[in-house]
């Protein structure tokens, strides 16, 4: 059944792929940026190609205090709300500048975890709809290159998953997602390991199966993350902390 | 009205983001075009999004966009940087009432086909491969096996915006910056990065071809059957490179029509049918040697057969009929490491007989083997640099060498003096005396590209070595 998405995070490439695959299945799409000029382009693109209904919004994540007033002005509260929010920032600066870590942090781990909280109370008043965060495999573990970003996400993850403990029964679907590496803006300049990476499209599709088909709670995009994820996760502290990661 | 006051009249877009200032020693990577000759180190840079583009590119000179990288030769090859067009892959506007479609530089024909062609829509001119870009279709004015009626790509494209040198995007057609915007179509990317255009697709009942082939048994009946085919939709020729002495230039020529819907519900078809996955891949490092004469020799000759067993008409997919080596990835690999060029040539129509005979004769002499020699039918002639002109033009792809060197200088100096020319998305070698000698309307395009401010900023190796 065909439905509304709210995607939060519109200009993101990842995002941009997810409400592709929500469109192609018919549904509404309002998208949300703090600069929805720039998300023009994306909104276009699902209109063009699906015939989609498509609305742009303002939304910026570090505006907390805004969200209650937001989320009520929406046409209608969506079926679904995917966060794709997220900023990998600078390791390095951030060591030092203590505004960019901060930065950091709020982006990935405070906007979205409170936004989605406020629309969880929402949904579980309405007893249904489907939550996703995009979170990381940073998150798993904290290593030296980016444990700013990782913490960030280690954050929004453990939210996401008491989230869904306390929604299980209660009609609301939270859905976790640790896309590995995607080629995506984000990304782009860096050396990826092909096996590894995914293309922002694998990641849409695979959101929409966790979110309305038989359901995922944590996905993997790709699933060989899993045993990478286990095996960085087994590694004894003592060896881990030695390790250039 | 003279550029420089059309630039001026032009709105420009505000510029977003602070300059960025170019590391001093770049990262560079080994890049070269489909062919795999000539490689050269650029640095890549990606684009993320039509609006950040002028950010990243201050600052930088000797610049070149690159879309599939389809081009056989050097034209995607930056002088300094490549700047890779993948991410500008939106779709902006789509009206099935008219078939106007908008899109951004670097949406790719496989994408646009798999997107319209299930709602009846293809575009009006393809080239022979889907990986293609809507900017590289754009900047090589690409032809397909209709230019005798529809002309080039560029004939259909209605408007662009083109981020020139400045940094400023600027919307150009017919109406607005008409003189940048006729010498952007076919102008190899030398004017600025096309960011976005407008075009036409044409409305099509089925996904199928009706495809009648011919024999041709020497090349005289092969000009007269092309000549013939002037009032059929698509029309093209392969030709036997390796026959000679009487059998010279015999070949079979397809000549191809849309199938109606009813033609194809009557014959139990699916009306627009997938292209299969494809997933057959020739891997890296694949040895050359096993494309060698004997071994085209025996494909010529099967193909030959097969098609003079066929005749009458069929209906084929358009998958087989506008891209058949899409099927098989990576093919430029079977040139091994070495690389391979495609010599392709346009030659005026009056007298081109001579010239495609001398053409074929001395390839096959040389005895390397061309599995693909096509020859085509092009109608009228495009402005600055685009190669089309009323003519035949005929395609050769032969190993990257010294012999094949030397041959085809001397089929360029025959080619220019008949008043032919070379197309620059195949080139990889030609002088600039030939190039020169081929495109009368090189300066009027080398005064442009001064008053752009495009000297230096804007260079691909092409361009360097053809002294553009
Ligand atoms: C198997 C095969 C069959 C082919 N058949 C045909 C054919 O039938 N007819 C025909 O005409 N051609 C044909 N070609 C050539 C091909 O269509 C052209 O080379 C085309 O330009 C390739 O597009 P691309 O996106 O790969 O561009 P690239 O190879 O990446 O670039 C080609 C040129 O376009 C410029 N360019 C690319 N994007 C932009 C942009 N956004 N803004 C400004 N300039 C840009 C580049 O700078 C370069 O000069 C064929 C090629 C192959 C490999
Ligand atoms: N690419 C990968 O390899 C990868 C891997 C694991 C996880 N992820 C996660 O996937 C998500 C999407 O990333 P992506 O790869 O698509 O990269 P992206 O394009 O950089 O996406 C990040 C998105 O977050 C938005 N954003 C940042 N700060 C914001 C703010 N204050 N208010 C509103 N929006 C804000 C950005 O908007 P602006 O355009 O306005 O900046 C952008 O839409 C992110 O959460 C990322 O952490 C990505």
């Amino acid at each position: 059944m065909a439905g509304t998405l709210l995607l939060v995070g519109a200009t993101s490439d990842i995002g941009h792929a997810v409400a592709a695959r929500y469109a192609e299945a018919g549904w509404r799409i309002l998208l949300a940026a703090r600069d929805p000029e720039r998300a023009q382009r994306n909104a276009d693109d699902l209109a063009a190609r699906y015939r989609a209904e498509v609305a742009l919004l303002r939304l910026d994540i570090l505006a907390t205090g805004d969200f209650a007033r937001w989320l009520d002005g929406l046409p209608a509260l969506p079926d679904t709300v995917v966060c794709a929010v997220g900023e990998l920032g600078d390791q390095a600066r951030a060591e030092g500048d203590l505004a960019h870590a901060e930065g950091v942090m709020r982006t990935n781990f405070l906007g979205p975890s409170l936004l989605l909280g406020l629309v969880a109370e929402r949904f579980a008043a309405r007893g249904s709809g489907a939550i996703v965060g995009i979170s990381s495999v940073a998150g798993d573990r904290g290593r030296g290159s980016n444990y700013v970003y990782g913490a960030g996400k280690a954050g929004f993850t453990a939210f996401l998953s008491g989230l869904r403990n306390r929604l299980a029964k209660s009609g609301v679907r939270v859905v976790t997602v640790k896309p590995g590496f995607v080629r995506t803006r984000m990304t782009r300049g860096l050396r990826l390991p092909p096996l590894l990476t995914a293309e922002p499209s694998e990641v849409g599709r695979a959101v929409y199966a966790a979110a309305e088909g038989r359901g995922g709670d944590v996905v993997y995009v790709r699933k060989v993350w899993r045993l990478v994820m286990a095996v960085i996760g087994a590694i004894p502290e003592p060896v881990f902390k030695r390790l250039s990661l | 009205m003279p550029v420089n006051a059309a630039l001026a009249a032009a709105p420009a877009a505000p510029l977003t983001a602070p300059p960025a200032t170019p590391p001093a020693t770049p990262l560079l990577r080994p890049v070269s075009g489909w062919g795999g000759y000539p490689r050269a180190a650029s640095e890549m840079l990606a684009a993320d999004a039509p609006e950040t583009l002028p950010a990243l590119l201050r600052g930088r000179r000797g610049v070149i966009a690159r879309g599939g990288g389809r081009a056989y030769g050097d034209a995607a090859v930056g002088l300094r940087t490549t700047v890779l067009t993948g991410a500008l892959d939106r779709i902006r506007g789509f009206d099935p009432a008219t078939g106007r479609l908008r899109a951004e530089a670097g949406v790719t024909l496989a994408d646009i086909v798999r997107t319209f062609l299930p709602g009846g829509f293809f575009p009006l001119v393809v080239p022979g491969t889907q990986f293609v870009t809507l900017g590289g279709m754009i900047a090589s004015d690409v032809h397909g096996k209709n230019h005798h009626r529809e002309g080039g790509f560029g004939a259909h494209v209605e408007a662009l915006t083109l981020l020139t040198p400045d940094g400023v995007p600027r919307f150009c057609s017919r109406e607005q910056n008409p003189d940048l915007f006729a010498m952007t179509l076919g102008g190899m990317g030398l004017t600025g990065t096309i960011l976005d255009a407008t075009f036409r697709l044409r409305p099509v009942e089925s996904g199928w071809i009706v495809q009648r082939t011919r024999i041709a048994t020497d090349l005289a009946a092969m000009l007269e059957a092309l000549e013939q085919d002037g009032d059929a939709t698509y029309s093209v020729a392969w030709i036997d490179g390796l026959a000679r002495g009487s059998a010279l230039g015999r070949g079979l020529v397809y000549r191809g029509e849309h199938a109606s819907g009813d033609l194809c519900r009557a014959a139990g078809r699916d009306l627009f049918p997938s292209p299969p996955p494809g997933r057959l891949t020739v891997p890296p490092g694949w040895p050359a040697w096993t494309l060698n004469r004997a071994s085209v020799t025996a494909f010529n000759a099967l193909y030959f057969r097969r098609g003079a067993a066929a005749g009458s008409p069929g209906l084929v997919p358009w998958h087989s009929y506008f891209f058949p080596l899409d099927g098989l990835r990576a093919w430029n690999r079977l040139y091994g490491s070495r690389g391979f060029v495609q010599h392709q040539c346009v030659v005026p129509r009056h007298g081109a007989g001579a010239v495609l005979a001398e053409i074929l004769d001395r390839v096959a002499r040389l005895g390397t083997a061309s599995p693909l020699a096509v020859l085509k039918r092009l109608g009228v002639c495009g402005r600055g640099l685009s190669f089309p002109m009323d003519g035949y033009t005929l395609a050769l792809d032969l190993p990257a060498n010294a012999a094949t060197f030397a041959l085809l200088d001397a089929l360029d100096r025959r080619v220019v003096a008949a008043g032919g020319r070379l197309y620059l998305a195949k080139d990889a070698r030609q002088t600039r005396d030939t190039f020169e000698a081929g495109y009368p309307e090189l300066p009027a395009f080398r005064d442009l590209r001064r008053q752009l401010g495009a000297d230096g900023m804007l260079a691909s190796r092409l361009s360097a070595r053809l002294g553009l």
